[in-house]
């Protein structure tokens, strides 16, 4: 069942200029192992974080049910106290830093800026290689910091605890995490260079899919934001190690300086995790809605407008801290600010799809979840950007519930529709629409369902990071403990179907969803290691369906 | 586990009420846009689905009145929240002058609870209903978090530093106090009870039990650290009169050793009082030489309070006489070995 | 998107040797490298900035202190180092020209000319370093609260003196060792404990941030080496001198991040009164 009703007759025929089947491609051209540790290719590339931080995913995921499994009553009896503040923190490094972040820039974008622009590669192919081995550095200090014993800090590191009190391998962690920042960094700087200098001839900055302009916007908050958290972090490490006092009061220091320097990176971080996915919804909507974007240069723009915003907002996360009453009014009038151009794309999505050809891939199915859960996510950061109400809902499990709307909600669905999508693209196979949409319900209900009550667990009090709670929160968490064991199902699904396509799927055609943009209509599936059999020049604005028949309605 | 079960928090404070309309106001604009967003994902999906493969829709570019309308509304609801949001805001964080004071210490992991006429609690807090508190908070380590969420107020605690918040509880009972920034091993335990009385009871309870009043203690701190010793309060001292400073605009000549503009003028609150006794280099009182040696190190959080308290209580003339059994600052010092050499 | 096939260059067809297969043209080549080089050091600026913001706060917050600290570093050898510095900075100059004009020989000469002037300045770091390690102001294990009060008196008695001659009166005291001490030392209880933790909290960050610029001219000796080796085999000509171009891209920032480390720990003002 899989393809019917996918295919279009109108793309087929792009489909058989590109020409498709058993040509040398990007995957088989060569088998030896070296040719995959050593390739500059930019899609091998893509496939070696894909692997790799599909192996993160599963580490974070397996700690996040021993969170939820310790929750279920509200004394601690399946964890120690230490054990479960290290599974935390380990769940939230791993998470942010080893999946999220590098999640649809490093795989998808990797994998996808050169083809979508009509480059042969990323402008500097041996420095991706090496952001690629910096990334697995990190990751490698990062495990042997959990093996050693782990971290107890929390991910936020928040000093004096981190610097001072903590018996834990902070220092060991600081440097995988210091490492990772530079592989994050200079993916973003190559992505940058790559969409400024390598667009094929004709392709301007207005004629750029969405996608682009979305790892754009994120690519430059990784490039001026990482290199702050990196500094801080050493820091920190200088401060553990020679005890001397930058950050603990006892010493003359400023634990509030901590505060304000990492979530000068960490809160623009979060728009590392959602922009790429802002971009995803962007192509799978007109895809599938076979309709151009409904106001492409706001879209684009707000891309921009979250980026630069959310370099301006960092001290919302420190309103209880006590700083200035003033201050906290100003960052609170800014934090606003953000949920206007989110606001704007939402309902852009919305008039794409209106009077659009709508069809119902798993793209598309994870699109709307998208959909759904990045706009509850938005909703809820209202109350928190609210001074009036933030106090109170300030380090509870509102908090949690919020901003795993928008991570996972949005970042994941968002990357779970991007992996779908452009699967067909990446191993030349279709996987199975059955599953993929079976996968895409229930990963939505039992998100729903693992997160929602946190919403109300926050709202009557219960702060966030406690393995013990007072009895009378213990009917919502057990609610989203049974939610997790659905989510994680719904997650686990496609590391079946997915891989068992690869090798047993139906043989994809070049352009099997009717994608407009130039990774579709002039590459094979998959492409060969060259990308495009001659350079492709662009003559017009993305998303031009409609140019493709006669029945063009005039503006 | 559904006995205890309930939806909504207890709203035992003034600004509960306030707080939980605020919620309303917004849960009621986000459910409706949730809503709109939803109910138009669905209708449309189902409207415009592909009924035929080779049909192309006509574009849709733009619609500038949809969009500046898209803009411009979000912008107003935002303002709404925005300011309204300030308005609950300032309610919470500014105490009304006649507040009573109660101070409260973090430590990893447990509350220590002063009240001013000398009860001690831990992680205990006992106050009376229909009177405005003001819980002055500093941490003896890492950074906690005081949340009551019955009263919707949380601050943050950071060592080195005093913050404060202050509520008028409305509701007798007994109500969940938590640490809920995280501290480490024992964060999750390091909770109380706030137990609201009605005036009686509360005056009952502070006669039962009481230890010597605060400022009493800190009295005795006064003579024993030899505070006395240089702040005589008469023609010998050696250093300012402390009588009657408390809130009090006090003039300042240097500011960490740098001489300053001559008229400047600190506010005595507990801030100043506590910079002065650890940092007495901070801000030193015009006309006077800065000789004070620091006490960090040699009092705990604690003492600190108590002796803030009694210096508050010091009225004009109360300076006690300096005694034999004052210890001399030698003996002190031998008996608190400070670490911070490094 | 459009489905125009056009062929603009056929792939694989290098027409240059320094052509990568990836670029299209030499000047889209050059173009992206000086990009690039231009985006890290953009990067660069906010790696700094952290400790720049980090310097700026706590030498508002604890003034004093800071202007005393900043008196006991050698003014005289950090002017040194600029100058060695800026040199450098000259002579990296000179070797871009003569790589764009294609004079292999200079270039290589040039580049070798800035690694010795680099070399000049992290000797001289090197003695000031020293000198520091030697008076227990390194911020670590080894600073002593006590060692930092004995150079306050040092200093003070230094003061008194010039003050004496200034005013040409023979007789002067030094204040007696004893009372500085007891008056400062940290051991005997008494106050400074906070003004030697600021004092070391300077001295901190002038370690953090002139180890981390020295490290970044290891990494510029490292690569210039490289790039003069290649130079001396005559791999850059007018038509592709990039990496030439980059290094001394970078080589400038390291400098001027040194024309701010300079007056912000050196000349804190204090000298000026003294």
């Amino acid at each position: 069942m899989a393809t019917v009703g996918l295919e279009s007759k109108t793309f087929e025929k792009f489909a058989d200029v590109v020409g498709h089947d058993d040509d040398l491609n990007y995957l088989n051209h060569d088998h030896s192992v070296l040719s995959w540790l050593f390739t500059l290719d930019h899609k091998r590339i893509g496939l070696l974080y894909l692997v790799t931080i599909t192996l993160m995913f599963l580490l974070g995921g397996a700690l996040a049910g021993a969170i939820r499994l310790e929750l279920l009553t509200p004394k601690g009896d399946f964890l120690t106290a230490d054990t479960y503040n290290k599974a935390f923190t380990a769940h939230g490094i791993i998470m942010l830093f080893f999946f999220l972040i590098p999640s649809i820039p490093a795989v998808l974008g990797n994998f996808l800026v050169p083809l979508m622009i009509g480059a042969k590669d990323v402008a500097f192919p041996r420095l991706n290689l090496f952001s690629y081995y910096l990334y697995f550095a990190g990751s490698v200090i990062a495990l042997t910091a959990l093996l050693l014993g782990g971290v107890d800090t929390g991910w936020t590191f928040y000093t004096p605890f981190s610097s001072t009190y903590s018996n834990s391998y902070v220092i060991v962690m600081a440097v995988g995490l210091f490492v990772v920042g530079f592989s994050s960094i200079l993916t973003g700087l190559n992505f940058i260079i790559t969409v400024h200098r390598m667009r094929c001839p004709g392709l301007t900055w207005f004629r750029l899919p969405l996608f682009i302009w979305g790892i754009y916007a994120t690519s430059v908050v990784q490039l001026l934001g990482t290199p702050v958290i990196a500094v801080t972090l050493g820091l920190l490490g200088v401060e553990r190690t020679l005890g001397v006092g930058i950050f603990d009061p006892r010493l003359g220091g400023d634990p509030i300086l901590f505060q304000h320097l990492f979530w000068f990176y960490s809160h623009p971080a979060v728009y590392i995790m959602i922009l790429p996915s802002l971009g995803v919804t962007s192509e799978v909507i007109a895809t599938f809605s076979r309709k151009n974007v409904f106001g492409y240069h706001i879209i684009a723009f707000s891309s921009i407008a979250i980026a630069v915003f959310g370099f301006i907002v960092w001290a919302h996360h420190m309103f209880t801290t006590g700083i200035s009453p003033y201050a906290a009014m100003v960052f609170s009038l800014l934090t606003f600010s953000v949920a206007i151009p989110s606001g704007i794309k939402v309902f852009s999505w919305l008039a794409t799809m209106y009077g659009g050809s709508i069809s119902f891939g798993t793209p598309m199915i994870y699109a709307f979840g998208f959909l759904g859960l990045f706009t509850i996510g938005g909703m809820t950061g209202l109350f928190l950007s609210t001074l009036g109400t933030d106090i109170h809902l300030h380090d509870t499990y509102f908090i949690v519930a919020h901003f795993h709307y928008i991570m996972v909600g949005g970042a994941i669905m968002g990357y779970m529709a991007a992996i779908h999508y452009w699967w067909p693209k990446m191993t030349g196979r279709l996987y199975s629409e059955f599953w993929g949409k079976l996968s895409a319900g229930i990963t939505f209900i039992g998100f729903n369902f693992t997160f929602f009550p946190q919403f109300i667990l926050g709202y009557l009090g219960m702060p966030r990071r406690y393995y013990e709670y007072p009895d009378e929160f213990q009917v919502l968490n057990v609610f989203s403990t049974a939610g997790a064991t659905i989510l994680a199902v719904g997650y686990l699904m496609p590391l079946v179907y997915m891989p068992y396509s690869f090798f047993f799927g139906e043989k994809a055609n070049s352009n099997p969803y009717g994608g407009s943009t130039l990774e579709w209509t002039n590459t094979t599936s998959p492409p060969s290691p060259h990308n495009f059999e001659k350079t492709p020049v662009v003559t017009e604005e993305p998303y031009h369906y409609h140019a493709k028949e006669a029945a063009v309605v005039s503006h | 586990m559904f006995e205890e079960f309930k939806w909504l928090p207890d709203q035992a404070s003034t600004v509960a009420p306030e707080v939980d309309m605020l919620m309303l106001f917004i849960v009621v604009v986000t459910v409706f846009i949730t809503a709109l967003v939803t109910v138009l994902t669905l209708g449309f999906a189902v409207a415009f689905r592909r009924k035929s493969e080779s049909y192309i829709p006509a574009p849709w570019f733009g619609c500038i009145p949809l969009e500046i309308g898209w803009t411009l509304i979000p912008v107003g609801i935002c303002l709404v929240m925005f300011s309204w949001g300030v308005k609950v805001y300032s309610n919470i964080v500014i105490p009304p002058a006649d507040a009573m004071e109660i101070y409260a210490v973090g430590r990893q992991w447990m509350w220590k609870i002063q009240h001013p006429e000398g009860q001690r609690e831990i992680n205990a807090l006992h106050v009376p209903i229909g009177r405005p508190v003001k819980v002055t908070l500093t941490s003896e380590d890492v950074i906690h978090c005081f949340s009551i969420p019955a009263f919707r107020v949380k601050q943050d605690v950071v060592p080195g530093r005093y913050s404060s918040l202050w509520f008028q509880a409305t509701k007798a009972g007994t109500y969940q106090l938590f640490c809920s920034e995280y501290c480490g091993t024992e964060h999750s335990r390091m909770i109380g009870k706030v137990i609201v009385m009605e005036e009686a009871d509360y005056q009952k309870w502070l006669s039962e039990g009481a230890e010597s009043g605060q400022a009493l203690q800190g009295r005795k701190l006064y003579t024993k650290l030899q505070c006395v010793t240089c702040h005589t309060g008469n023609a010998e001292a050696k250093a300012p009169n402390l009588e009657g400073i408390y809130r009090k605009h006090i003039p300042i000549s240097h500011i960490d050793g740098v001489k300053i503009k001559d008229g400047t003028k600190v506010f005595a609150d507990d801030s100043y009082i506590r910079e002065s006794i650890l940092y007495p280099n901070a801000k030193v009182a015009a006309g006077w030489e800065s000789i004070m040696p620091t006490y960090q190190g040699l009092v705990t959080e604690e003492e600190l309070l108590q002796v803030i308290a009694y210096i508050k209580a010091l009225n004009q003339g109360q300076t006690p006489p300096r005694t034999e059994e004052t210890p001399t600052p030698a003996t002190i010092q031998n008996k608190n070995p400070n670490k911070e050499v490094n | 998107m459009s489905a125009i096939k056009e062929t603009v260059q056929d792939h694989g067809q290098h027409h240059h040797k320094d052509l990568a297969h990836h670029f299209d043209t030499l000047e889209q080549q050059h173009d992206a490298n000086t990009l690039g080089m231009w985006a890290f050091l953009l990067t660069e600026v906010l790696f700094f900035g952290g400790l720049f913001a980090a310097y700026t706060i706590y030498r508002y917050k604890y003034s004093a202190m800071f202007e005393e600290a900043s008196n006991h570093l050698d003014i005289k050898l950090g002017a040194t180092n600029t100058v060695i510095l800026i040199l450098s900075s000259l002579t990296m100059a000179l070797a871009v020209r003569c790589s764009q004009t294609g004079n292999s020989l200079w270039t290589g000469r040039w580049l070798l000319i800035t690694i010795a002037f680099g070399l000049m300045f992290l000797g001289v770091k090197y003695f000031e370093w020293k000198h520091d390690y030697h008076i227990h102001l390194m911020p670590g294990k080894d600073w002593s609260g006590k060692d930092w009060w004995h150079w306050q008196y040092a200093k003070k008695a230094k003061d008194m003196e010039k003050e004496a001659h200034s005013k040409g009166s023979a007789e002067h005291s030094f204040p007696d060792r004893k009372d500085v001490l007891a008056d400062n030392d940290p051991s005997l209880g008494v106050r400074g404990i906070q003004e030697s933790q600021q004092a070391r909290l300077f001295f901190l960050l002038y370690f953090c941030m002139t180890s981390l610029h020295a490290l970044h001219m290891l990494v510029g000796f490292v690569l210039i080496g490289i790039i003069a080796y290649f130079a001396y085999q005559g791999a850059y000509s007018p038509d592709y001198y990039s990496p030439v171009e980059n290094i001394g891209l970078y080589w400038h920032f390291v400098d001027i991040v040194w024309i701010f480390l300079f007056p912000l720990l050196y000349l804190l003002g204090a000298h000026m009164g003294h």
